[in-house]
């Protein structure tokens, strides 16, 4: 198993100009500290609301695949995203989540994701592809398979505890609404 | 009573071209038109549709969420952690259950205090009336475009019409 900044950094060398949405904590941090573009939109708060969010971008721009960057903790939060978008369908959504089994922000309390199986949560809401991975190859092997196929897709990646040091995103929320709705137009 | 298709023709008009939202009884009409004009997402929580509406703006839609009352306390956080903060604009219809205190109990304190509450979070907001809809949908207009945050326009029973007059 790695750690999920290893795993961000596997993801974001696969993409180019895709819309990106990262959960608030330490996944937006982290990919900031990555890679930073201009088609990435890092939550600070609203936790649970990311696959939300990407849902309202998908809906809305169907030529374009848009990729979520969830955790356990905010999937299980908003968990009745996984039937909306279940329910919708959309070809263009493919959903990353990096189940590290804590709310790591917080000081790595458990959640329950050790228990529930979320990728089988969004398959039995009506997602078209769902796989589990742990491994680097495995993982670029199937978010490629997902960039390509319609979706709606559901990567679970399993990682460890580990947290980068990685500060705040630098950017200001308003800024970056303004920044993401341009590169995405 | 203002019908639900004039009601929708009037958002179309002023520009809201997505529409999300959780139904109450009171947008039963409304939300009939939307969805025969298929304009409508269904949301299963007000603070799922909040933030789909966010994703929506940011992907060159003007968006409007409709709620009962009771989904203002779901979405609170969503609206003031997210869109508020993020200058993401969205229109929030919501219908006011226990209004004067005339409604079923689990109604009676959010309808006795939801103006206070959009003030105390400092969404602007207006109360609908029949005689004054063009008015109120210029300055819901206005305050979207001007605030760049979340405007609110209540909706009381009786207003426009419903699924059963």
């Amino acid at each position: 198993m790695q750690s999920r900044a290893r795993a961000i950094a596997a993801l974001l060398e696969q993409l180019t100009n895709q819309p990106v949405i990262i959960c608030n904590g330490f996944p937006s941090r982290e990919a900031y500290k990555i890679a930073d573009r201009p088609t990435h939109f890092y939550m600070i708060g609203s936790m649970g609301m990311a696959a939300a969010i990407g849902l309202g971008v998908a809906l809305n721009k169907p030529g374009k695949k848009v990729v979520v960057l969830d955790g356990d903790g905010n999937v299980l939060m908003g968990m009745g995203t996984l039937a909306t978008v279940g329910a919708l369908k959309p070809k263009n959504f493919v959903h990353v989540v990096l189940d590290n089994e804590v709310y790591g922000s917080t000081g790595n309390q458990p959640t329950i994701s050790d228990v529930v199986r979320l990728e089988q949560v969004a398959k039995a809401a009506g997602y078209a592809h769902v796989e589990r991975v742990i491994e680097r190859e495995d993982i670029v092997y199937e978010f490629k398979e997902m960039l390509k196929k319609d979706g709606p897709s559901m990567l679970l990646i399993k990682v460890t505890e580990q947290a980068e040091d990685a500060g705040r995103v630098m950017i200001e929320p308003p800024d970056m609404t303004e920044r993401f709705k341009k590169a995405i137009e | 009573m203002i019908d639900s298709d004039v009601f929708v023709q009037a958002l179309q008009d002023v520009g809201f071209d997505f529409f999300t939202g959780v139904p109450d009884s009171i947008l039963g009409g409304i939300i009939e038109t939307l969805m025969e004009r298929r304009l409508y997402t269904p949301a299963v929580r007000e603070d799922e549709a909040v933030a789909m509406a966010a994703g929506a703006y940011m992907a060159g839609r003007v968006p409007a969420v409709l709620m009962q009352n009771s989904g203002l306390g779901t979405s609170l956080n969503a609206i003031i952690s997210l869109n508020v903060i993020y200058r993401q604009p969205c229109l929030l219809l919501i219908s006011w259950r226990g209004f004067q205190g005339k409604d079923a109990p689990e109604h009676l304190v959010m309808g006795a205090n939801m103006t206070q509450t959009l003030d105390a979070v400092r969404i602007p907001h207006r109360t609908i009336s029949e005689q004054a809809l063009a008015d109120d949908l210029r300055w819901t207009a206005q305050a979207f475009m001007k605030e760049r945050v979340p405007v609110a326009l209540l909706l009381k029973k009786g207003i426009v019409k419903g699924l059963h007059p």
